[in-house]
């Protein structure tokens, strides 16, 4: 009986949880279980873990996900010139996919000496477990109120590198300065801006491009994995040819679904981009990872912007 | 029965030289094991100098794969034995996906890739030896767009290939350099060979045959790697091909006409000669310039130094497959000569140099984008004016050649 009461007394004393384990963050191991990082207690974030969100997010079969910086004590982001996160060794993002209250998969890029490491862990109950070869995952996504079930698609490590290697480098994408809204990990007020693709009141070109600097840029840009098909994607991309206007194909396949240009201004229904983004058939669809489902709500806005372009202008 | 076949798919990842550069030897699994997540696994488990055999059997894949390790070798038991199979294929833009560098792939098949069969980009030295890709249901639009297809790397071998159904090239290099093509089939694809917007490349020795077109050598405007020049092409059978383009439209090989041989395409300096050219019902050897609109300023749509000679020629051009083909042919006596040229840009801008005693037709088309309604074909002799100097042998190094002794 009296064996209860150091127990009770501790729990009075309400112990600090252990840290996030950075020592594993900058080690060489792969830990093959998520809570090993230490990066949540329960469904708390640990200290020094703070969660973010992006204005316009990438589209991974409408899918919703919880964002986290994790930064060692005393260090904090900065961003380069061209608003990119400059983070210290020791930083991690955690990114985890959910349908609804369900935990399908967490992603987290660790920031070692040697560089980003990018490891996929898969939900199994409490507990998420690393799948380096990626898998897949029966899920049922509700899409408009509709159940509609996929077989969700985890990454492997080198799709992870796929959209996130840049002249094949590993590099953060996600908490660029311009797609984080200002106070956010430390970003000010001031330069240019993404709008929330969603967002009416924006301009719909301002929308179209943020969503596919963010959907398509990572590849489609000159260091990116899409660089030898000269379509540059990114909110940068200022030549009408390189942002597919008027662009004939190289080597599409049957991806370009008949159509003679990446976008043919005015005409949604004749351009290969929204051919490509309108269908989930691998060999056909884009992104080429990342989705099974088409983005109804991102085929429009697309389809608007080109709709509203000058034929021919 | 099943217990032995359940062990063996346990024992997936078998270490057998405790050495450095290991060997790790991969099956194809049996039920209910995924043999993707076992051989993906594998793929990343690689170190340099590291062999990942694949042992005989067909291996059933539900998604791409991916290798991004430098100097490791692919090696299963023969094309016909060690077989890919990427019909239930759900997502990936292509079978295998090679990132690294010093690459071998030997001795194994790719077969019913959704999207590309093996693509290899900033892959620099890579080595494609003995491989089978393959469409298996014959020429189908809704078939990949390329077997093998190396891009945007430096030293590129591929050799003892066969490639059948591509629905664009079943052999496509694009904007590489330093390329060797030989010794491999390309059958049954819309293009055989196609070597796109590169610098220094041998095609010899290989056969293609019906596909819409056997051997192009293309430029195309927008890309990163532009000025295509020097290529060679020799020694090569390129006969029967007489498939009906089935490309998607779009795609610059939808333009290219069934029973086309070689087709040259806006490059410099590409040097034609010593193929068995013939059965080909356009034309044997086609010399054109890039025809749609551009922007780009540093493009350069015609073909130019561009030599054929001593080739030996078969029948063609008897069912020429462009607008008026057909009545070009008849007023022509049945059939169009063997060499066809556009004509755009005019002798002294393109200076195409035909050395092969067989007839030459230009169409006359002042510029690329003349239409053909305003050609005036006629004879033409290319055979005169200065000699253009051949590009040298492309020499890979040594450890290239080395990997396929």
């Amino acid at each position: 009986m009296w064996r209860v009461l150091p127990a009770l007394l501790l729990l009075g004393a309400a112990p600090v949880p252990p840290p996030v384990a950075l020592d594993l963050i900058q080690s060489d191991v792969l830990p093959p279980k998520l809570s090993e990082f230490r990066f949540f207690n329960g469904t708390a974030a640990n200290t020094g873990v703070r969660p973010y969100a992006l204005n316009t997010a990438l589209f991974s079969d409408y899918t919703d996900k919880d964002r986290f910086l994790y930064l060692p004590p005393g260090t904090r982001a900065v961003f380069d010139g061209d608003g990119l996160p400059v983070l210290p060794v020791g930083a991690a993002l955690i990114k985890t996919f959910r349908s609804g209250a369900t935990k399908i998969e967490t992603r987290v890029m660790l920031h070692r000496a040697g560089g980003w490491v990018a490891l996929p862990y898969v939900w199994q109950g409490d507990e998420a477990v690393l799948k380096r070869a990626g898998t897949r995952v029966a899920v049922t996504m509700t899409v408009n109120g509709q159940a509609q079930a996929i077989d969700y698609a985890v990454p492997n490590v080198n799709q992870c590198k796929e959209c996130h290697a840049s002249n094949g480098i590993m590099t953060p994408i996600g908490p660029k300065a311009r797609n984080l809204t200002p106070g956010m990990l430390g970003v000010t007020a001031g330069g240019v801006r993404l709008p929330k693709w969603g967002d009416s009141v924006a301009p719909l070109e301002a929308r179209a491009r943020a969503y596919l600097d963010v959907n398509c840029g990572h590849c489609h840009n000159p260091k990116g994995a899409a660089s030898n098909s000269g379509l540059n994607l990114t909110w940068e991309t200022t030549n009408r040819t390189a942002l597919g206007i008027g662009k004939t194909p190289v080597a599409a396949g049957r991806g370009s679904g008949g159509h003679l240009y990446a976008i043919d201004p005015g005409h949604p229904e004749r351009s290969i981009m929204v051919h490509r983004m309108a269908t989930a058939e691998p060999g056909v669809a884009m992104p080429e990872v990342g989705r099974l489902l088409v983005h109804k709500e991102g085929v429009k806005l697309v389809s608007d912007w080109i709709a509203g372009m000058k034929p021919n202008g | 029965m099943n217990k032995p076949c359940l062990l063996l798919a346990a024992a997936l990842l078998v270490p057998l030289a405790p050495l450095h550069a290991k060997t790790i030897a991969v099956g194809p699994g049996g039920v209910g094991v995924n043999a993707r997540e076992a051989l993906q696994t594998a793929l990343l488990d690689l170190k340099p100098g590291d062999t990942l055999v694949l042992a005989t059997g067909r291996y059933v894949l539900d998604d791409g794969l991916s290798l991004d390790i430098d100097g490791v070798t692919i090696d299963g038991t023969g094309p016909d034995k060690t077989i890919l199979d990427f019909s239930g294929q759900k997502s990936a833009g292509e079978g295998l996906l090679v990132t690294s560098d010093d690459v071998v792939l030997r001795d194994f098949a790719v077969e019913n890739a959704r999207g590309d069969a093996i693509k290899s980009k900033g892959a620099d030295r890579i080595v494609y030896y003995n491989l089978r890709v393959e469409w298996t249901g014959g020429p189908k639009e809704t078939n990949g767009a390329y077997g093998i297809y190396p891009v945007s790397s430096t030293d590129v071998l591929i050799d003892k290939v066969v490639a059948r159904g591509a629905s664009d090239a079943g052999i496509y290099v694009g904007q590489s350099r330093n390329i060797v093509v030989r010794n491999s089939l390309a059958e049954l694809n819309v293009a055989g060979i196609e070597i796109e917007n590169s610098y220094n490349a041998d095609v010899h020795d290989n056969v293609a045959t019906k596909n819409t077109g056997g051997v192009l050598v293309f430029d195309l405007p927008d890309l990163p790697q532009m000025g295509g020049h020097s290529v060679r092409i020799f020694n090569n059978r390129i006969v029967d091909n007489s498939t009906p383009n089935f490309a998607p439209k779009g795609n610059i090989v939808a333009s290219v006409p069934s029973g086309t041989g070689v087709m040259v395409m806006a490059n410099r300096n590409v040097h034609v000669f010593g193929n068995t050219i013939g059965d080909n019902s356009t034309a044997n050897v086609m010399v054109v310039a890039y025809k749609r609109p551009f922007t780009d300023k540093t493009y350069n749509p015609l073909p130019r130094d561009v030599v054929v000679r001593d080739n030996t020629h078969g029948r063609s051009g008897w069912a020429p497959g462009f607008v008026g083909g057909d009545m070009l042919a008849k007023a022509m006596g049945g059939s169009i000569m063997p060499i066809f040229w556009d004509g755009a840009g005019g002798a002294a801008a393109t200076n195409i140099r035909v050395i092969d005693k067989v007839g030459v037709l230009t169409m006359g088309l002042p510029e690329p984008l003349t239409p053909i309604m305003d050609a005036k074909p006629a004879a033409v002799d290319l055979s005169k004016g200065a000699a253009i100097a051949e590009p040298a042998r492309v020499v890979l190094p040594a450890s290239m050649e080395a990997a396929i002794k």
